[in-house]
């Protein structure tokens, strides 16, 4: 018999009951946010059910908040609905007893931030979250991905999970990156390569030596991605890099039950005769600084190529997509893509919101500012660190001052401009240089022009006031 | 949950790949605290213009496809956010079963949570189905027990479904109340699982 794949063992670890192939599935942590709880809260209620681990579940204000004067509290928030959203997830975590970090706060930030952050997200657990980033934590090794809402109902009711077992992918990345190349370059080339549906029905795990290499962000960033290949979970076996991450966070344990949880966390790795069900190989290489020109995030190309002409996609509604996605954006076929002036820059989001993004970003723009140059005039530029403990280790290092100094504006923490629920958003025609995971018509406002990248060619867009390779500010 | 059994009724047609949850209902209207009441923001970009007036030239704005109860698509429908008031908004408007070559797994399990039929067919029978479904005004069906979709010609194309979601939505069992009978099992698993996992119980 052969092996197991690191995903096969997190789901064997949890299997409370199975029958037909469904599972009941137990899930160790359970996040939560305002948007995608109210019904399933109002659900519980109706049918007089409790929350049966209110220990095992925590709770953020993150899609609603506005980034400015978070300090003045909920109920000053300006936007009614929102307001009355964030007021009734205060409620439904008060009624059930719920850890919770509101707005203002300094642990409150980006529910996938925030997890990691706090040491919830461990190696070997079952993370579910309202919300499809949650792909995010499999950076630890964790079995994490997106739920609905009546899931979240059914997990806040029996702390489980009916599912059935997914597919193994292995995304091998081997050999040393290209100098303005990350891992935000990395999770485009794998998208680019299988396609915005090429993992569905797949958990991916990656594995390679350049995954190894990355830093906990840099896998917390290619995890995050994997819903946008199509699959709901993404997974990176736990080693040092990951341990050392851990270590003395504040829902680690401590003393003797580290050790003990670090023995458990070890043994979840593929076993050397594992199968799993396709493998994908990618040279390391090969990448470029990349950059999306269309409205799917599939629509990669690298930053020194044109736009595609439509005629050359395979099938009628591959072809009507990418010439309705060349409209949407307001360009033309084969125009390189260096010629889009970006009216926004952002820089944030559960993809790249971290102390590690930030300090990529500055890294690019204290370079300019020594050559004298800003933030382009034209250009608006907003940096929105992903948690308020992000934003104070970045101000420690100076990071805001950096920023600012060329134009920058430095933002309080929250999903922001990334799907634009909040006031940052997009105006009707507007162009973004966006470091966040989405590209779709209307993401960032209606009518607006999302082109994803790494928070270095953010920060290189922000001062060419154009889409820019890094590679030139390094 | 509804559950479904079958369905006759008109079908749009909205020949497009990666037709995403955002598209499907945007941001703005993620901010109820309600199920009720979504149909407002299904498609909303693409029914209605930046002043809020009904774009005379989308599917379902067309007289002829108005009450349409089935959507036929292209690949990876409902990819993206994970956002169930994608297939509310789709049961608000009055859709009850979408066909398409391939569908995003977030959505698609959101689906059975709802009673809204994911069909999935291939690409040649997706578009002779969007060839039939052309000019509106014509009935499909839909059938859950016996996996068939009947073109409006009388062509009948067979569909794959899981079993055990099959016999849910047909009974539109509650599945929080199913599991809730192997609440015993789960204590079980709890109680091995804090003595192996000690750690987890101090939080």
């Amino acid at each position: 018999m052969s092996g197991k794949t690191l995903y096969d063992k997190i789901w064997d670890a949890h299997v409370v009951d199975e029958q037909d192939g469904e599972a009941i599935l137990y899930i160790d942590l359970h996040l939560i946010h305002e948007v995608t709880t109210p019904q399933a809260f109002a659900g519980l209620r109706a049918a007089h059910r409790p929350v049966r681990r209110p220990d095992r579940t925590l709770a953020v204000a993150d899609h609603n908040v506005p980034t400015e004067g978070q300090a003045l509290g909920v109920d000053q928030v300006a936007d009614e609905e929102a307001r009355l959203q964030l007021q009734t997830l205060a409620r439904n975590v008060k009624d059930n007893g719920i850890e919770f970090f509101p707005m203002g706060d300094v642990r409150n930030g980006i529910v996938h931030v925030v997890g990691p952050e706090q040491g919830r997200t461990q190696p070997g657990m079952t993370i579910v979250c309202g919300d499809s980033h949650t792909s995010t934590h499999g950076a630890f090794g964790a079995l994490a991905h997106g739920i609905g809402t009546s899931e979240v109902e059914h997990v806040l009711a029996t702390q489980t999970l009916r599912a059935k077992k997914a597919k193994n992918l292995r995304v091998t990345v081997e050999g040393q990156l290209a100098p303005g190349v990350g891992a935000k370059d990395i999770a485009l080339a794998i998208i680019r390569e299988i396609g915005t549906a090429g993992g569905t029905g797949y958990v991916i795990e990656y594995a390679g030596s350049t995954i190894r290499e990355l830093s906990m962000e840099g896998r917390m960033t290619l995890c995050n991605l994997t819903i946008e290949a199509g699959a709901r979970a993404g997974l990176v076996a736990p080693d040092e890099a990951t341990f050392d991450y851990l270590r003395g966070r504040p829902a680690t344990p401590k003393g003797g039950a580290w050790e003990m949880a670090l023995a458990y966390w070890k043994s979840f790795f593929s076993d050397a005769d594992a199968v799993f069900d396709r493998e994908v190989a990618i040279d390391a290489a090969t990448i470029a600084p990349l950059v999306t020109w269309g409205t799917s995030p599939e629509d990669v190309i690298a930053v020194t190529e044109r736009t595609p002409d439509p005629a050359s996609f395979a099938t009628p509604d591959k072809r009507a997509s990418a010439e309705r996605a060349l409209e949407y954006m307001g360009l033309a076929a084969g125009q390189p893509i260096t010629e889009a002036k970006v009216d926004v820059v952002f820089i944030g989001s559960c993809t790249n919101s971290r102390i590690e993004d930030l300090r990529d970003a500055a890294a690019i723009v204290a370079k300019a500012t020594e050559a004298g140059r800003k933030v382009a005039p034209h250009v608006r530029a907003m940096v929105v660190p992903g948690s308020g403990l992000v934003k104070i280790q970045a101000e420690e290092e100076g990071l805001d001052d950096i920023f600012k100094a060329a134009g920058f504006e430095w933002r309080e923490p929250g999903c922001s401009m990334c799907l634009g629920m909040n006031p940052d958003r997009l105006t009707p025609g507007q162009r973004s240089a966006s470091t966040s995971n989405r590209n779709f018509e209307g993401r960032q406002g209606r009518g607006g022009r999302t082109h994803l990248m790494s928070p270095a060619m953010a920060a290189a867009a922000a001062i060419a006031g154009h889409i820019a390779d890094v590679r030139d500010f390094i | 949950m509804e559950a479904f059994i079958h369905l006759d009724a008109k079908a749009a047609p909205l020949p497009l790949a990666n037709i995403d949850t955002d598209q499907i209902i945007p941001k703005q209207f993620l901010k109820t605290v309600e199920r009720e009441g979504l149909s407002k923001g299904l498609f909303y970009d693409l029914r209605f213009d930046e002043q809020g007036r009904e774009k005379p030239d989308f599917v379902l704005n067309r007289p002829e496809y108005k009450g349409a109860g089935v959507l036929i698509a292209g690949d990876n429908f409902g990819c993206g956010s994970s956002r169930e008031h994608a297939p509310w908004a789709l049961m608000d408007f009055g859709v009850r079963s979408v066909i398409a070559t391939s569908f995003a797994d977030i959505f698609y399990n959101n689906c059975f949570q709802n009673g809204l039929l994911p069909v999935v067919l291939k690409a040649d029978e997706v578009e002779a189905l969007m060839g039939e479904a052309k000019g509106g005004n014509h009935v499909m069906s839909v059938d859950l027990e016996s996996q068939t979709v009947t073109a409006p010609s009388g062509k009948v194309f067979r569909f794959e479904i899981d079993p055990v979601r099959k016999e849910k939505m047909l009974k539109g069992l509650d599945a929080i109340g199913e599991t809730l009978q192997k609440a015993k099992s789960i204590d079980v698993y709890e109680m091995k699982r804090a003595l192996a996992q000690p750690w987890l119980e101090e939080a």
